[in-house]
């Protein structure tokens, strides 16, 4: 193939509840280090969370923070660290040849429940609505403040895709690189769901918040005890980039992005669907021109509830029966569910696998559930399987939304 | 009796967290010497009604264009809240 039809990763920015840079973020994922603690949630009292901690005013005014949002702070943050890992001399880009593309899996609660909370401690005086709260819950926000960030002119989209929305980003700028919309991609995925008590007090009333004295323990997918989500904000851009382009000044590449699909169930709002998944990733294989042997480790979503870890589980052991090689583990038991950041953040932290030879282990896993059992199931050590190719990761998200993207590690 | 000027100057600070508002000059605009734009004098209006319940109308912004037609205008609203 064309070097000009070859999209590769060239840059990584990342926050997730466990580390603010890939380095960091690796290492505790190998180390079984969790980002889950307790944390007070409004009118619901102290709640198991992940939280990031990385510095908002590093790239950022305190101005125009507080103007903007946390999701946009989220974003701005990761896009800029990404931008500096690439080693891009920033003042010489063509602007109007970058494009933002932000997925997310739900824009503006946070915005619309602190005015809401704001007007009930103040006399319920509609008065007291922010001018800035449209700006701040317009669906295209987050990657909107990207663009005024970094004084970028291309087009940029924040897309709605739920639970799939890091893979769903990083597809969207594979795609704009393939159709020659843009010379550069910011690419991935974010969330400030944890910053909203609206999804805790949901999540509640489904019956699949996650519970546990112990907050580091909480998220345990696969595990017999589990008993939901630990929900957590994250994100994880990427510079994306052709492969010609990438050559011609001499990037570090991380990986290339290979295949993808996204397919939608087409059954329920929140239950998911094994038979689909299973042709979302089969499709992506496809698109990737391999066979299921060829998958080296396989990203469950696995989010720690009942039935969608039992569902996902079916899935994989459908999808790669026919392989012995290919290693699944999965990456909530450490940081919890990151939402819209989860498919480009769990990706981030599995592609240093490809100079390591591990696979990180799934965290909280230590009585697994006979209903999801994997062959090849990595959890609770590192496991070192020397040479690594390809990873698949899958992200899945409420409405039925699949997503399935495979990188390659990238050799000369 | 309320200290107009401090309190727009506090109100300003959260507003504008970067900028130096210890020696700003009386007379001179707002705008001239802090990066403040419409929409930061909107957030004044909307402090000044959420921390004090002091209402500035529409047409009366205007008449908060420097520290000192600040204490003007509002000190008489002070006074009566």
């Amino acid at each position: 193939m064309n070097d000009t039809q070859r999209i590769v990763m060239t840059g990584i920015g990342l926050t997730a509840p466990n580390g603010n840079n890939l380095t960091d973020f690796r290492k505790a994922l190998l180390d079984c280090k969790s980002g889950v603690k307790h944390h007070e949630i409004r009118y619901m009292g102290k709640q198991v969370a992940g939280m990031c901690d990385f510095d908002e005013y590093k790239y950022q005014s305190k101005k125009l923070r507080r103007r903007g949002t946390r999701a946009g702070s989220v974003s701005i943050y990761c896009a800029n660290e990404a931008i500096q890992d690439a080693k891009l001399n920033w003042e010489t880009v063509d602007k109007s040849m970058v494009g933002v593309y932000v997925g997310i899996t739900e824009h503006g609660n946070v915005e619309t429940e602190e005015e809401i909370f704001q007007m009930h401690q103040n006399g319920l005086d509609w008065k007291l609505w922010s001018p800035h709260h449209n700006p701040r819950t317009v669906a295209n926000s987050p990657a909107g403040e990207v663009t005024l960030n970094l004084n970028i002119t291309g087009p940029h989209y924040t897309l709605g895709s739920a639970c799939a929305g890091g893979n769903v980003g990083i597809i969207q700028g594979v795609q704009q690189l393939l159709l020659g919309e843009v010379d550069l991609a910011l690419a991935g995925g974010i969330s400030e769901s944890s910053q909203t008590f609206g999804i805790f007090a949901a999540f509640a009333a489904q019956g699949a918040l996650a519970q546990n004295e112990d907050p580091s323990k909480a998220s345990r997918p696969l595990d017999k005890n589990r008993n939901g989500i630990a929900i957590s904000e994250g994100g994880c851009m990427y510079v994306l980039e052709r492969l010609s382009d990438a050559k011609k000044r001499g990037a570090k590449i991380y990986a290339e992005i290979v295949g993808y699909a996204i397919n939608s169930d087409a059954t329920d709002f929140v239950n998911p669907n094994s038979e689909r998944q299973v042709q979302c990733m089969h499709k992506a294989i496809k698109r990737a021109g391999l066979s299921v042997s060829d998958i080296d480790i396989v990203n469950m979503h696995a989010t720690g509830t009942g039935t969608g870890d039992v569902n996902e589980s079916e899935a994989v052991r459908s999808a790669f029966e026919s392989s012995n090689k290919t290693f699944v583990n999965f990456t909530k038991g450490h940081i919890g569910h990151c939402m819209g950041a989860a498919g480009s953040l769990e990706l981030a932290g599995n592609i240093p696998s490809f100079n390591d030879g591990l696979v990180h282990p799934g965290m909280n896993c230590t009585d697994l559930d006979p209903q999801c059992a994997i062959k090849n199931l990595v959890i609770n050590e590192a496991k070192n399987v020397g040479n690594i190719n390809y990873i698949l990761n899958n992200s899945f998200g409420m409405l039925g939304i699949n997503s399935a993207l495979i990188v390659k590690k990238y050799t000369v | 009796m309320a200290d107009v000027r401090q309190i727009v100057i506090d109100i300003i600070a959260d507003i504008a967290p970067d900028e130096d508002v210890s020696n700003l000059d009386d007379v001179k605009s707002l705008r001239e010497q802090l990066d403040l734009d419409s929409m930061d004098f909107l957030d004044i209006v909307m402090e000044l009604r959420k921390r004090h319940k002091v209402e500035v109308p529409q047409e009366d912004y205007p008449k908060l264009a420097t520290l000192a037609s600040c204490v003007s205008y509002l000190s008489p609203k002070f006074a009566t809240v």
